[in-house]
């Protein structure tokens, strides 16, 4: 094998004049994290309500609760980078859609990044928030109605917070997730970390230093992530109950 | 708006479409449920293994995979993948694998770690006593593993392998990216030559979610019906 090695690549001027390429990478991971944070709030939020909507007695809701989730599932996630970024500005109305296209870079692409990524997320953690409030014991439920609670205050009091503990293992992953996921966005033009990875390696031909420092930086991501959210489910730790086994899941 | 759709260029391009994309699409995808599970189950039978070296190699390549985003990993085998033919050929220059061989290799080695995590819990979802029972009639690790435990743990796990599988389907439309001409990278290509990005993308996001969608409920009904009441 004739590749010539170079690790001092990181502290060479890159060609962008913005610093060396390990600032493009540190730059490239603030957007990372920046996508992955933004599209979290919207996941979290929404996918808690479709997932109680998805457990209410209502039939309407849960069949709404169930199309949102079957619609997301069930197309790439790439297609639907491509439909917030390409399409929606050509189907709303004229004015917004001009507004949409304007916007400047890196916004142009940051915007429908954080959306596609949210909403697509959302599916994800409705199914968790879905689960968790069915595996408790339908005595809690019960329980609640008995001592007189409305259908709101059970979920709020009673169900909620013993679910979102319950499931905290699995949005760990799903947030992991959206962080990887989020490397997606490079394909409508934002400078994630693997874009910036593959940019360094297009300007310095230094292909396998510049992947090895985007891998080195996603697993340090990692296992902060799962450090941090370990100290969190021992700080919200209900003593004395033990969470249900962690069931595999197909994932991506 | 609606009025403007223009449905003649999903007509005229509906053929290339499914003969060269969707091919690929499915080919990739077959190719690579394959070798993912094939791999994936060798690796769990590593992780599972007393053998220290072994488990511990099985998990950090599976940690490894499954902590960096598959977009990196798509590039990472498109440029290291000739240089690992050079070095088993002993040739002295990177050889040419080709954007196929190049995505075969790097969906099969990715799913592989995921297909290993639901492995490894069908193993182990079968119970201890079948195993010692196996070992007790005199068979021998790769005769117990072969006709007692793998059979149940994929019985148990076929559900959740077809569903990975419906998810490795969708992504291999992150091949994308090495521009090549799958199901999307022609919706793509035609998109882009007619100017019609609309439609083309919105009759893709159509197709794929008719497949995946009769795909995931006919998961659902298999499930019910192949579950096995103790």
């Amino acid at each position: 094998m004739n590749y010539h090695w170079n690790w001092h690549i990181y502290w060479e001027l890159s060609p962008d004049a913005q610093g060396t390429y390990f600032h493009s990478l540190l730059v490239g991971l603030g957007w990372t994290l920046a996508t992955a944070l933004a599209a979290w709030i919207i996941a979290l939020v929404l996918g808690s309500v479709l997932g109680v909507m998805r457990t209410t007695p209502s039939k309407w809701a849960v069949k709404l609760g169930n199309a949102y989730v079957e619609l997301f599932r069930n197309i790439p996630l790439l297609v639907q980078m491509f439909l917030w970024y390409f399409v929606l500005p050509e189907i709303v109305p004229g004015g917004i859609g001009t507004w949409i296209k304007q916007m400047p870079p890196p916004w142009g692409a940051y915007i429908p990044a954080v959306l596609c990524l949210g909403f697509f997320t959302a599916a994800r953690v409705s199914e968790q928030v879905r689960a968790g409030i069915q595996s408790l014991p339908r005595g809690q439920n019960m329980a609640g109605t008995a001592l007189g609670l409305t259908l709101p205050q059970t979920y709020r009091y009673v169900l909620l917070p013993m679910a979102f503990r319950i499931i905290l293992p699995p949005l760990t992953s799903e947030f992991m997730n959206i962080i990887k996921n989020s490397s997606v966005a490079l394909t409508i033009g934002l400078v994630e970390l693997t874009a910036a990875a593959r940019s360094m390696q297009e300007f310095s031909f230094q292909v396998f230093e510049a992947f090895t420092a985007a891998t080195t930086i996603y697993i340090l991501v990692n296992v902060i992530v799962v450090f941090g959210m370990r100290r969190v489910e021992r700080k919200v730790n209900v003593p004395g109950f033990i969470g249900p086994a962690v069931k595999v899941e197909a994932g991506h | 708006m609606l009025g403007q759709f223009d449905f003649n260029v999903i007509e005229r391009s509906i053929g290339y479409l499914f003969r060269e994309g969707m091919t690929f699409t499915l080919t990739l995808t077959a190719l690579a449920v394959t070798g993912g599970i094939f791999f994936g189950t060798l690796l769990a039978m590593m992780r599972l293994s007393p053998i220290k070296p072994l488990s511990a190699f099985a998990g950090a390549y599976v940690n490894l995979m499954r902590s960096v985003p598959l977009v990196l990993v798509i590039f990472w085998f498109y440029f290291l993948v000739p240089y690992i033919g050079a070095w088993i050929v002993g040739s002295p220059q990177p050889i040419q694998v080709g954007a196929f061989y190049s995505s075969v290799i790097t969906f099969t080695l990715f799913e592989a770690a995921y297909y290993c995590e639901i492995m490894r819990a069908g193993i182990q979802s079968v119970s201890r006593g079948q195993v010692w029972a196996g070992y007790a009639l005199g068979l021998n690790y790769w005769q117990t593993m072969g006709k007692i435990v793998l059979p149940q743990a994929f019985r148990n796990m076929l559900p959740i392998l077809l569903t990975q599988s419906i998810i490795l389907f969708q992504d291999t439309s992150l091949v994308y990216v090495l521009s090549i001409t799958d199901f999307l990278g022609a919706a793509s290509k035609v998109a882009q030559r007619d100017g019609r990005l609309v439609e083309m993308y919105l009759f893709a996001a159509l197709v794929y979610f008719v497949i995946c969608f009769v795909g995931s409920q006919l998961v659902k009904r298999l499930q019910t019906r192949i579950a096995i009441i103790r």
